[in-house]
């Protein structure tokens, strides 16, 4: 029996939620959540954790002289894998114009995510 | 000398709510005014996410959050300039600003609504003493210099502070190939969220050093060093706990301070406890016309919250112009705090003023559990909200329906009170 | 070869290199920061002292008393700010009286004018928070505040135009005597010069001690300061003093030139010569002296703290003159409390014994007269406007708290001895001095710096050396 206490990250909220196993790893009980991503997110927690990762890669060529552009993962990535992914980021350099949405990597470190631009850049 | 109906100061996510706010309930000449070279205030530099839970139902980083709005002032067109300092507003509302392209001018304003934001408390202002190195940064600018301007403050660092941005620092720096050493907090709990206790220090393996603070800074021209010290009750340093860390840089992140320069230039009254003006139902100052949003109000740990602070804010302002003042005489129930609240937005409520729902904001001095807010209309109580944890770190708020002021015309008092039971 | 080589660029030798700039002389500074004024002149109390402390008949009271009296018209003619809003020794006890008359006699002695002492009545309303405990203070309604950067700066400048060479991160390492002139060693070569003036500040008992047999002992003395917000600047009317005591004038609380309040400083003994940091000690100490003299010092307003260096020789006395046994070689060392305020009187010391020695002629293209940086705050508001017409960048707020623009840091950086880091930026300017301590405008002046510099943001330095802002750009090394 393993007794795991987490915070949850999936709102500010963050209730603690208690989640018990058993001897195999297996998922015995959760509790604390306030809300169904709560659950969601302790189970996955235990089992398979991931992070949504945000950065920032270099652009060139914007009119209003920004150098930096942020972007995300568009989807979470395993939390083993955050600083490969990391590592891929800081080797991008895009070109302006930049939309919100746009991809800027696909499939970053093999985690078959893709990275997206988080600002406007003209 | 121009002229507006509703001039905004600053084009950040207050500013740019309660100008969408205002145009739609009818107001056009509205201008918002801005220092940097875009629009989307401290949010542009928020590259992290968590924002936009409760308006959009998304997470969204910062920069795609006050997007959101810019695009919506975009939509309806709103006037607004770029790069454009205001250095003085005036009790009647006649604003005096200055930029490279347009020079010194000034504008008479209907309504004003005050959106400047915060600053960061500085080394200076704690007394940290030591040195006076190369390598001291607020944990904001430093954010600034990463994320705007593609600049790594330093290599090794230890951080002063765990509210948000010194927690949201400590895992931006580890990405950027620094080895954050430790996190120290003044107090005995953390100012910032839970969660980003969880996906900014522990994922990283970053320590929280609780009832700690810096004793020294060593190195003459670029920081070498950092003893920390752990503090008691009097929050002074207790001998023989000091510990040492080499490191090239401190981060701060110890404490944001409403921007009020412009609005205790105009003569607006400040509250203490918040160092952001005295406001009414309507958000409005002890200016008739003159209304506030956002941090300059007092400091927010949510945006989604600013957002909805400053739609009122600007809705207001409009309400205010259309009508040539607000509606009814300023009959103000001034409002009280017992057990816990230091302050409220806003400290008095004008029956006659208030919407079909008005929310009040505050936060705890303390850590506060298994304990009520309640809302006392003079003696009854009308509201009784069970709340398993309150922390100073987490704004509060209670929202008062119109009908409870209605069915008590006589009201004197209202008290925002945490009691046991 | 130099007739003269100055070593230290503080106020001191700034000083007199812009005396002997009015002559036809090959003069040099040698300094081993990257600034002009970086030592004990970039820390200190900002006071022009009346000269009533000074023992009767040393050095210490006739230059202070010269210098005072000389310091308006070099205000003027150098265009620095500079007031006369006297100053006050407050006598807290009956006792103390016998105390505070023997203070005046001695200032009378002096020679300092409109010297008087006030009754209590009269000392509320000249400083209305002065302590409800004071029976009495010695008035002096000729001592001044002053802005000791601007000062010096305004020195260098000066000199510089008028033809005085400055060779700064250039540290003397040893000197020695050859035939008919002195040998400075640096780092980057010899130079000879036919007279050395030791200007050097905490280290001058080094370079004395080179040269001379007859010792000398420089203690660094250090002084923490607290600066409290411009919202207290009217908090303090006159310089307040308590009674002096052995280590020195005592805690005083100011209004500064620009409009804040400085309580200060410590008199704290060290050996360290590079010990300008501020320790809990030092600070706790003021806080509990200052609160001697006021009502209600509204220390929680506090936006900075810092430390320098006095230079307190063995003696408590100014070190000027020839060395006996080392002729050509010239002492200003010791030059602790009142240095400042005797600057211009030692320099015109200095440059006169000079001129003789040298039979020094007039330089006929002096021009004593310089502009300091243009700040458009104390411009109308149409002349303001006029000046953004013609040079936009005078509407590039970078400063927020201290409203300081593009226009003005362009200037601080292109002028003679112009600003070269973050710290000449903020000397020449107080951009990064005000209530938010440079945490908005560091970006913004960074990036002008850096471009008018034509270098990287990453070769910044906050003060020269391995003071760099920021380690490199972000992405890079990882």
């Amino acid at each position: 029996m393993d007794t795991r206490n987490l915070i949850c990250i999936s709102c500010p909220l963050g209730c603690p939620i208690t989640v018990t196993l058993n001897g195999s790893g297996e998922i015995e009980n959760v509790e604390g959540y306030s809300c169904p991503r709560g659950e969601a997110y302790a189970r996955k927690e235990v089992t398979n954790p991931t992070r949504i990762v945000t950065s920032t890669v270099r652009v060139l060529g914007a009119t209003k002289g920004d150098v930096m552009v942020s972007c995300k993962t568009k989807t979470d990535v395993p939390k083993g894998k955050i600083f490969d992914v990391i590592k891929d980021i800081n080797g991008i350099t895009v070109k302006a114009p930049v939309h919100i949405g746009d991809v800027i990597l696909q499939n970053v470190a093999g985690t078959g995510v893709d990275i997206v631009a988080t600002k406007e850049i003209r | 000398m121009e002229n507006y109906d509703i001039v905004i100061i600053g084009g950040g996510p207050a500013g740019l709510a309660a100008a969408v706010s205002a145009y739609d309930v009818g107001a056009r000449s509205i201008l918002i005014l801005e220092r940097d070279k875009k629009l989307g205030g401290i949010l542009e530099q928020c590259i992290h996410n968590g924002f936009g839970l409760h308006t959009f139902k998304e997470e969204l980083t910062g920069p795609e959050y006050a997007q959101r709005y810019i695009d919506q002032v975009k939509e309806r067109e709103i006037e607004y300039r770029l790069n454009t300092m205001v250095l003085d507003i005036s009790a009647e509302k006649v604003i005096t600003a200055m930029s490279r392209a347009d020079g010194l001018f000034e504008i008479q304003a209907g309504s004003v609504v005050l959106a400047m934001g915060c600053r960061e408390r500085s080394r200076g202002s704690l007394n940290i003493p030591g040195y006076r190195p190369a390598g001291i940064y607020t944990a904001g600018t430093a954010q600034r210099l990463v994320n705007m301007e593609g600049m790594m403050p330093g290599r090794e660092v230890v951080i002063l502070g765990s509210g948000d941005i010194g927690l949201i620092m400590a895992r931006r720096m580890t990405f950027e190939g620094a080895k954050v050493k430790v996190v120290a907090e003044l107090l005995p709990y953390s100012g910032g969220l839970r969660r980003n206790i969880v996906q900014c220090l522990d994922d990283y393996g970053i320590p929280l050093k609780l009832s700690h603070t810096v004793i020294d800074i060593e190195g003459k021209e670029r920081v070498e060093g950092i003893t920390i010290a752990e503090v008691d009750e009097k929050r002074r340093p207790i001998p023989g706990t000091e510990e040492h860390y080499t490191c090239d840089t401190l981060l701060l992140s110890v404490g944001l301070i409403p921007e009020n320069e412009l609005s205790r230039g105009m003569g607006v009254k400040i509250n203490p406890v918040t160092n952001g003006p005295s406001v009414n139902e309507s958000l409005e100052t002890s200016i008739p016309g003159v209304f506030a949003a956002g941090n300059v109000l007092h400091v927010h740990d949510l945006v989604d919250f600013v957002s909805e602070e400053a739609a009122s804010a600007g809705k207001n302002a409009a309400a205010y112009v259309q009508a040539g003042g607000l509606e009814g005489a300023r009959h103000e129930v001034p409002v009280a705090v017992e057990g816990g609240p230091r302050y409220t937005v806003p400290v008095s409520i004008d029956p006659s003023r208030v919407p079909e729902s008005l929310t009040v904001r505050f936060r705890v001095g303390d850590i506060i559990r298994n304990h009520f807010v309640s809302v006392y209309f003079d003696q009854d109580r009308v509201l009784h909200i069970k709340r398993p944890i309150m922390a100073p770190g987490e704004m509060e708020e209670v929202k008062l329906k119109k009908q409870f002021f209605d069915e008590r015309p006589n009201l004197s008092k209202i008290t925002i009170r945490v009691e046991e039971k | 070869m130099y007739d003269i080589v100055i070593i230290g660029a503080g106020v001191t030798g700034c000083s007199v290199a812009h005396e002997l700039s009015r002559y036809n002389a090959k003069v040099c500074v040698v300094d081993k920061e990257d600034d002009v004024c970086c030592g004990t002149s970039k820390a200190n109390s900002a006071i022009i002292h009346a000269g009533f402390d000074a023992a009767a008949g040393s050095m210490m009271a006739k230059l202070n008393l010269l210098g005072n009296r000389m310091m308006g018209d070099l205000a003027e003619d150098l265009d620095i700010p500079f007031k006369r809003n006297g100053s006050l020794v407050v006598c807290l006890f009956e006792e103390d009286r016998p105390a505070l008359q023997k203070l005046y006699e001695n200032g009378l002695a002096n020679g300092v004018e409109q010297l008087r002492i006030v009754e209590k009545e009269e000392l509320q309303s000249l400083e209305p928070n002065i302590s409800p405990d004071a029976v009495a203070a010695l008035y002096a309604p000729t001592a001044g505040i002053i802005c000791p950067f601007t000062l010096t700066f305004a020195l260098a400048e000066n000199a510089y135009t008028n033809g005085v060479d400055f060779r700064l991160n250039t540290e003397v390492t040893g000197l020695h005597s050859a035939k008919d002139c002195w040998v400075l060693e640096t780092p980057s070569g010899t130079i000879e010069t036919k007279y050395v003036i030791n200007a050097a500040g905490v280290y001058s008992d080094v370079f004395h001690n080179m040269v001379s047999e007859k010792k000398i002992h420089i203690t660094p003395r250090r002084g923490d300061y607290f600066l409290l917000d411009k919202n207290t600047g009217n908090f303090a009317v006159q310089t307040i003093f308590p009674q002096p005591s052995k280590l020195g004038k005592g805690v005083l609380v100011s209004p500064t030139i620009h409009g804040n309040t400085i309580v200060g400083p410590t008199a704290i003994d060290i050996e360290d010569k590079e010990g300008t940091n501020t320790t809990a000690a030092g600070l706790d100490d003021i806080l509990i002296k200052a609160g001697s003299t006021v009502k209600d010092l509204p220390i929680r307003q506090v936006i900075t703290s810092f430390a320098g260096l006095r230079a307190h020789e063995d003696h408590h006395e100014f070190v000027i003159g020839e060395v006996e046994d080392a002729p050509g070689f010239i002492d200003c060392a010791g030059i602790e409390s009142p240095g400042l305020t005797s600057s211009p009187a030692i320099g015109k010391m200095v440059g006169d014994l000079l001129k003789e020695k040298l039979s020094l002629e007039p330089n006929p293209n002096f021009n004593g007269k310089r502009k300091g940086v243009l700040d458009p705050q104390e411009l109308s508001k149409k002349e303001r406007a006029k000046l953004i017409k013609e040079h936009p960048e005078y509407g590039n707020i970078i400063c927020r708290c201290e409203g300081i623009s593009e226009g003005e840091l362009l200037d601080a950086i292109h002028r003679p001895l112009g600003a070269k880091s973050m710290d000449g930026l903020k000397r020449r300017t107080r951009q990064g001095t005000g209530r938010c301590q440079a945490g908005f405008c560091t970006p913004r002046a960074m990036e002008i710096l850096a471009r008018e510099l034509h270098v990287e943001q990453s070769e910044l330095t906050k003060c020269g050396g391995k003071s760099k802002l920021i380690v490199g750009k972000t992405k890079e090394s990882i």
